[in-house]
C-alpha cells in the first residue's frame, strides 16, 4: 500500500523490453461444474441464500469425514490429459493450514507434493496464428474457500468493522493449474498471457468439466511477473497479481507489471516479493500483502482421506472421452465457414464461435449468422455494457428475424429494432413485427398518402427532380420515413413520386 | 536430543494464533523436544521398506458418487454462531491478512 508512493515511475513498455526480458507463471484455478462439492455431498450451486449450500463437512464441524466426489477427480483426470501431463499412478491430498475466516476449518484441502496430473503442456495459439508453448507444472485438486463480504467502514477490507462469511462455496471443487516459468515470450508476453488463459478457458468448457464463466470467479487467473537483464539469465524477484478475472484484464496487468518493474529495476530499486491487486479502474495493480512468515503452510498429508490410484484402464477411458481439441475444432469450423482469416479472428476475439456454431445449425448460413453475432448484437451488447454472448439471444431467434427480412416482412433497419424490443422481453420476432405494426409498408394507399405529404410539404424539392434532378428524391424520402415510422420501402417511394411527376424511372 | 529451539516454538505459536509468555516458549521448546524424540522411536521399527504412509488402514479409492444429499438450512447452520447477520457468520474483521 504504501510504496506504491514512492516507486519510480513505471517505463514504456517499448523501454522495458529493450532492457529486459519478461518470465511469466500463471495459476489459473478452475472451479468444476460438478452436482455436489469436493469432500461432501452439499449442492455446488451459485447465488442461492447464504449458508444454505453446506452441510456438516463444509462448516467443518468436530467429528465429521470428507468423501472425495469421483466425479471431481474424473474431471482432474481428464483436464490432465487434455493439458498433455502424466497422470499419477498414486496421489494424496495435503491440509493447507491458515487462519482465515474462509475456511471454517483453519486449513484447506488441496495436494501438495503428489498432484494428480503433472509435466504437461499446452500448444498456445496466437492471434497471427502462432503457436507457443506453455509448460505445465502441474494440475491439483482442492476446495474453494467462503465468501467473505467486509462490512462497515469503506466496505473494502481496509477500515472494515467486520465481516460477514457466506460458506455456500467453501468446498467447491477447485483443479489449480501452475505453469512453469514462461520465457522468451519478449514483446508477446501480455498477448501470450491473454492466449494461455483463454486456451484454458475453452478446455475447460470444452470438456465440459466448468461452466468457464470468469465474470463468476469459475476461471480466476494469479499472474506471476518477474523480470531478467537480457542476456543476465537469472530470474528476477516476482510479483503476483492475484485474481486477474477477465481475459482483457490478464493481458494489462502483465503489461503494466512489466512495466512497473522495470521503472523500479532502471532506477536502481528492487522488487518487492508481493502479492499485487488488480484494479481495472486504472488497469494498474496496487501493493497487497508481503510474503511473510504467514505462507509457512505447513502442509501435511490429509489424515481423513485415502490416497488415489489411478490405473491404465481408468485413464485410457477417460482418454476416449475427451472431446476434439478446442484448436482443431476452431480449423475444421474455420474451413467450414469459408471466413476470411480476419473475419474468423475477429469472431474469436469476440468469443462468438460458439454462438455461430449453434446459429449455423440452427439453419442460418455462415454468413448471416456472422452479420448478426458481429455486427447488431454486438452493437447492442456494446450499447447495454455486456458481453454479446451474456445477452441471451438464441439461434432460432436470429433464424427467424433473417427469415422475416428475406421474406420482404421488414427491412434490416426494423429488424435492428425488433432485435432491441426482443431483448427487452417482447417476444419472438414476428410476434414483435405484429404487435408494433412493424411490417414493411407496401399497400399503395398509406405509403402514397404519405408520398404526397411529403411533396405538397416540399414544393422545392419536386421542382428539382420534375427537372430532371433525380438525386433530389432522397430529400422526400426522409419526411416519408419518418411520416411512416421508417417502415417504408425506399424504392417504392421513389417509384411513387416519380410516377405522380410522369417520369421514366 | 531433537533441536527445537525457543524461536521454532514463537514462530508455530504466531502461525497458530496462540500468544506465549517467554516463560511459555522456553518451557515449550524443551517438552516438544521430548515429544518429537519419542514419535522418532517409529522410524527405528520401519526399516528402509515401508513406505511413508498416512493412514492407518491399507484403502485406497474411497470415493462418493456425485449425487445431492441433505443440507442444513441456514437457522442450522447458523445455530453455533457466536455471532450473525443476514443469514451469514458475522466475525471480526482480520486486516493482517490477505
Amino acid at each position: 500500500m504504501n510504496q506504491t508512493l514512492s516507486e519510480p515511475a513505471p517505463l514504456s513498455f517499448d523501454e522495458a523490453l529493450e532492457r529486459f526480458e519478461p518470465v511469466m507463471g500463471f495459476e489459473v484455478h478452475v472451479e468444476l461444474n460438478t452436482k455436489t462439492k469436493m469432500f461432501s455431498s452439499a449442492p455446488n450451486a451459485f447465488g442461492d441464500e447464504p449458508n444454505t449450500n453446506v452441510n456438516e463437512v463444509d462448516l467443518g464441524l468436530p467429528g465429521t469425514l470428507p468423501v472425495v466426489n469421483k466425479t471431481a477427480v474424473e474431471y482432474a483426470i481428464k483436464l490432465g490429459l487434455a493439458l498433455n501431463c502424466s497422470i499419477a499412478e498414486t496421489c494424496r491430498f495435503a491440509r493447507k493450514q491458515y487462519f482465515y475466516p474462509d475456511t471454517p476449518k483453519n486449513w484447506q484441502t488441496s495436494q501438495y507434493d503428489e498432484p494428480i496430473a503433472f509435466d504437461g503442456y499446452l500448444d498456445v495459439e496466437l492471434d497471427d496464428g502462432e503457436i507457443f508453448r506453455v509448460e505445465i507444472e502441474r494440475a491439483h485438486m482442492e476446495e474453494d474457500a467462503g465468501k467473505l463480504t467486509h462490512a462497515g467502514g469503506s466496505g473494502r477490507i481496509q477500515g472494515a468493522d467486520y465481516s460477514l462469511v457466506d460458506y455456500n462455496r467453501a468446498g467447491v471443487p477447485l483443479i489449480e493449474i501452475v505453469t512453469k516459468p514462461i520465457t522468451g515470450a519478449g514483446e508477446r508476453a501480455p498477448e501470450i498471457a491473454r492466449a494461455y488463459v483463454t486456451a484454458i478457458r475453452d478446455i475447460v468448457k470444452a470438456l465440459g468439466i466448468s461452466d468457464a464463466r470468469m465474470e463468476r470467479g469459475n476461471v480466476r487467473c494469479d499472474a506471476n511477473v518477474s523480470l531478467m537483464e537480457k542476456g543476465a539469465g537469472k530470474f528476477g524477484t516476482r510479483s503476483e497479481t492475484k485474481n486477474v478475472n477477465s481475459l482483457r484484464a490478464v493481458e494489462h496487468a502483465v503489461h503494466y507489471e512489466i512495466r512497473r518493474h522495470a521503472g523500479i529495476l532502471a532506477a536502481g530499486g528492487s522488487i518487492v516479493q508481493e502479492t499485487r491487486h488488480w484494479k481495472e479502474d486504472t488497469r494498474t495493480t496496487s501493493s497487497g500483502r508481503p510474503k511473510s512468515d504467514a505462507d509457512d503452510y505447513r502442509y501435511f498429508p490429509e489424515p481423513d482421506l485415502l490416497p488415489i490410484v489411478t490405473d491404465q484402464e481408468w485413464i485410457e477411458r477417460l482418454r476416449a472421452e475427451l472431446p476434439e481439441p478446442p484448436a482443431e475444432r476452431r480449423r475444421r469450423l474455420r474451413e467450414a465457414w469459408g471466413y476470411s482469416d480476419k473475419e474468423f479472428r475477429d469472431v474469436l476475439a469476440a468469443g462468438l464461435m460458439d454462438q455461430i456454431e449453434e446459429t449455423v445449425a440452427s439453419g442460418a448460413s455462415p454468413a448471416v449468422a456472422r452479420k448478426w453475432w458481429m455486427g447488431e448484437i454486438s452493437r447492442v451488447a456494446n450499447a447495454r455494457e455486456v458481453e454479446p454472448a451474456a445477452l441471451g439471444v438464441e439461434p432460432a431467434t436470429i433464424v427467424e428475424l433473417n427469415k422475416l427480412i428475406e421474406e420482404g416482412r421488414i427491412n434490416d433497419k426494423i429488424a435492428r429494432q425488433v432485435l432491441e424490443h426482443h431483448l427487452d422481453g417482447e417476444g419472438a420476432p414476428s410476434k414483435i413485427v405484429a404487435d408494433r405494426g412493424l411490417e414493411v409498408v407496401s399497400d399503395d394507399g398509406a405509403l402514397t398518402a404519405a408520398v404526397e405529404k411529403a411533396m405538397a410539404e416540399n414544393p422545392d424539392v419536386v421542382e428539382k427532380v420534375a427537372a430532371g434532378k433525380l438525386k433530389a428524391i432522397g430529400a422526400l424520402i426522409g419526411p416519408v420515413m419518418k411520416e411512416t415510422r421508417g417502415q417504408a420501402d425506399a424504392g417504392k417511394v421513389r417509384e411513387i413520386v416519380l410516377n405522380k411527376l410522369g417520369i421514366e424511372g | 536430543m531433537s533441536e527445537i529451539s525457543r524461536a521454532d516454538v514463537e514462530h508455530l505459536a504466531k502461525l497458530a494464533h496462540i500468544a506465549m509468555t517467554e516463560a511459555e516458549l522456553e518451557k515449550m521448546a524443551g517438552e516438544l523436544a521430548v515429544i518429537v524424540d519419542s514419535v522418532k522411536t517409529v522410524q527405528g521399527a520401519a526399516g528402509d521398506d515401508v513406505p511413508a504412509t498416512s493412514h492407518p488402514l491399507p484403502l485406497i479409492n474411497v470415493f462418493r458418487e456425485d449425487v445431492v444429499g441433505e443440507v442444513f438450512t441456514s437457522e442450522q447452520s447458523l445455530s453455533n454462531a457466536p455471532d450473525a447477520e443476514d443469514g451469514r457468520f458475522k466475525v471480526p474483521a482480520i486486516l493482517d491478512e490477505e
